[in-house]
């Protein structure tokens, strides 16, 4: 990718797209931080039959939608594609297939209109949908990403500059969430059941673990607890108790919550940040944003939350980080590949 | 008449552009690289090459499948993505049927044979003497079914396709009419066929809009065929 600085002073409407895993979504951006459109195209009840994702489905449903999806984004802005300065795609990481059909399409729209196309990481999306509803958010600041996929804390130095702190050395926060949800039959997907359900339950009613894991202080972990809430599961059934399905899913999230505000704050103690973010999936459930601005307040920090809408996987987010890997001169070539392991901060 | 033939559904990317019934260029490799690098730099490098204007395409014919289902999707994608962007219809090719046309004219039966796996293969049987007409559509069979089909047409055959090398023993074993294997030039999926057809189905109106063109797969994602197959038996899951 060569690098060359555009000049600024114009505004900048990137058309996004995003197929990494079970949303097919489009949207159009102005200047990184306003949304034009975000329409998105959700699989889920189709998946849940299955109780998770299953890529080839996913694959076949986005080719399937991508163009509508495309077109509704450019209407609701009331814009044509000749109206773009670019275009900009996620090309991982995320199920290939999956990618690949985003990937393929954006190529395809942006040599068939001429646009330069923007390769844009998954997760760097993900901390990007923070600059939408916060135009007072300017790197540096730390993020905690959580979602069915990627747990990682980093810190955002500049657009498109990131240091990882910590990662999930096994299940990401929200597979954990899907298999607890599965186990106690609340079904897929797992995040919003949990939710909903632990609501009703006490937090501190059974004392699961904090793991704590060896190496790096701010690596999280999640299989350790995942696999005590199921040994509760099953002594339980042994013993021919009920399982009190509130309490279990409040004092699982509140285990699971407790590990990524402590990681987070303490990071940002240790580093020095006052302004904390949080994105991915999992950065809608209720509970890890109470506790997160609870701890924020405590120590004087200013906490940063994108609307669900923009936690979930969609196109804005994309079109929010396209925008500045755009004005720094990243461009994508034609042979774009999808890279369904692709590491942050990696071009 | 300017139509662009896309083929992505094997090994082989291949991208074409045919001109009022004249080939105007192809490009074809059938190497072990991804299509998503190949397939849009290809075409890149034959509209360069002939200073072709994209805009000027009346359609963009796809072969859709049967085929690799994350092939056929690169290539269904950079069609879709083509047609919107250049506001152009679409026309959607059986690859096999596209394969078949590689021999028009030929006075055997053609019988195109894509690699499926597990004993199975794509195919179609076609009949090239005078014109092009379908005898039997493109489905997903069993190679000693085919075998069997051909042998009671009784009429002599040329097999091409990935599936040739793969099922050669059996085909040389069990054929009991005359048969043939094409030759490398025309023995596997051309872009220039796609085209050629797609002109075609073109001037019959066969056509559908970018947002509607989707693969056809001829077979169901395992997931969901393992589903069904569950729910015959009554164990129905709904976790």
């Amino acid at each position: 990718m060569e690098m060359k600085k555009n000049h600024t002073e114009e505004d900048v409407y990137i058309l996004a797209i995003e197929s990494s895993c079970d949303e097919t979504a489009a949207a159009v951006v102005k200047n990184g931080r306003e949304v034009l459109s975000n329409v998105i195209s959700s699989q889920i009840a189709l998946h849940t039959l299955y109780g998770g994702v299953v890529p080839e489905i996913a694959s076949r449903k986005h080719i399937e939608k991508i163009n509508q999806v495309i077109e509704a984004a450019l209407l609701e802005a009331g814009m044509s594609l000749k109206d773009m300065d670019a275009i900009g795609v996620t090309y991982g990481p995320g199920l290939v297939g999956a990618l690949l059909v985003g990937v393929a399409e954006a190529k395809a729209l942006a040599y068939g209109a001429k646009k330069p196309l923007v390769g844009v990481h998954h997760i760097e999306g993900h901390i990007s949908a923070n600059f939408i509803e916060h135009p007072d958010l300017l790197p540096p600041f730390l993020c905690l990403i959580v979602s069915g996929g990627h747990t990682h804390l980093v810190i955002v130095k500049d657009y498109g500059e990131f240091e990882i702190l910590g990662r999930t050395r096994d299940d990401a926060a929200g597979e954990a969430f899907d298999k607890v949800a599965r186990a106690v039959g609340l079904g897929y997907p797992g995040g919003p059941k949990i939710d909903k359900a632990a609501k009703e339950g006490n937090p501190n009613a059974i004392k699961f673990p904090r793991a704590k894991v060896d190496g790096n202080i701010y690596d999280f972990s999640f299989s350790g607890l995942k696999s005590a809430v199921l040994n509760h599961i099953n002594h339980a059934n042994m013993m021919g108790e009920e399982i009190h399905v509130p309490d279990l899913t409040a004092s699982f999230q509140n285990a699971v919550v407790d590990v990524l505000v402590s990681h987070t704050i303490e990071a940002a103690k240790e580093h020095g940040f006052q302004k904390i973010a949080i994105a991915g999936g999992v950065a809608s459930n209720s509970a890890l944003r109470e506790e997160m601005k609870k701890a924020c307040n405590k120590a004087g920090f200013t906490f940063y939350y994108p609307s669900p809408i923009y936690c979930t996987d969609n196109a804005a987010m994309i079109g929010a980080a396209a925008y500045y890997e755009y004005i720094n001169g990243a461009r994508a070539g034609l042979d774009l590949n999808a890279i369904p392991n692709l590491k942050l901060g990696e071009r | 008449m300017n139509i662009l033939g896309i083929e992505s559904s094997s090994l082989v990317a291949s991208v074409a552009i045919v001109t009022d019934q004249v080939l105007t260029a192809e490009y074809t490799v059938n190497f072990k690289k991804t299509h998503s690098q190949t397939l849009l730099p290809m075409l890149d490098e034959i509209v360069t090459m002939t200073g072709f204007e994209l805009e000027t395409i009346d359609a963009i014919a796809v072969s859709a499948g049967p085929g690799s289902f994350t092939g056929l999707r690169i290539g269904s994608a950079t069609g879709k993505g083509l047609g919107l962007a250049l506001d152009k219809p679409m026309i959607s090719i059986p690859t096999v049927d596209a394969m078949a046309y590689n021999l028009y004219g030929c006075a055997a039966i053609v019988c195109p044979i894509m690699d499926a796996r597990r004993d199975q293969v794509y195919t179609g049987i076609y009949e090239n003497k005078d014109g092009f007409s379908i005898r039997k559509e493109a489905c997903a069979m069993d190679i000693n079914d085919l075998i069997l089909e051909l042998n009671q047409m009784g009429d002599t055959v040329i097999f091409l396709g990935d599936g040739v090398p793969v099922y050669k023993k059996q085909i040389e074993e069990s054929m009991t009419v005359p048969f043939s294997f094409a030759p490398a030039h025309v023995n596997r999926q051309r872009a220039a066929s796609v085209a050629a057809l797609g002109s075609l189905y073109y001037e019959e109106g066969k056509l559908v809009t970018a947002a509607e063109h989707a693969p056809d797969y001829l077979r169901k994602p395992q997931a969901e065929r393992e589903r069904e197959e569950q729910e015959a038996k009554g164990n129905v899951h709904n976790s």
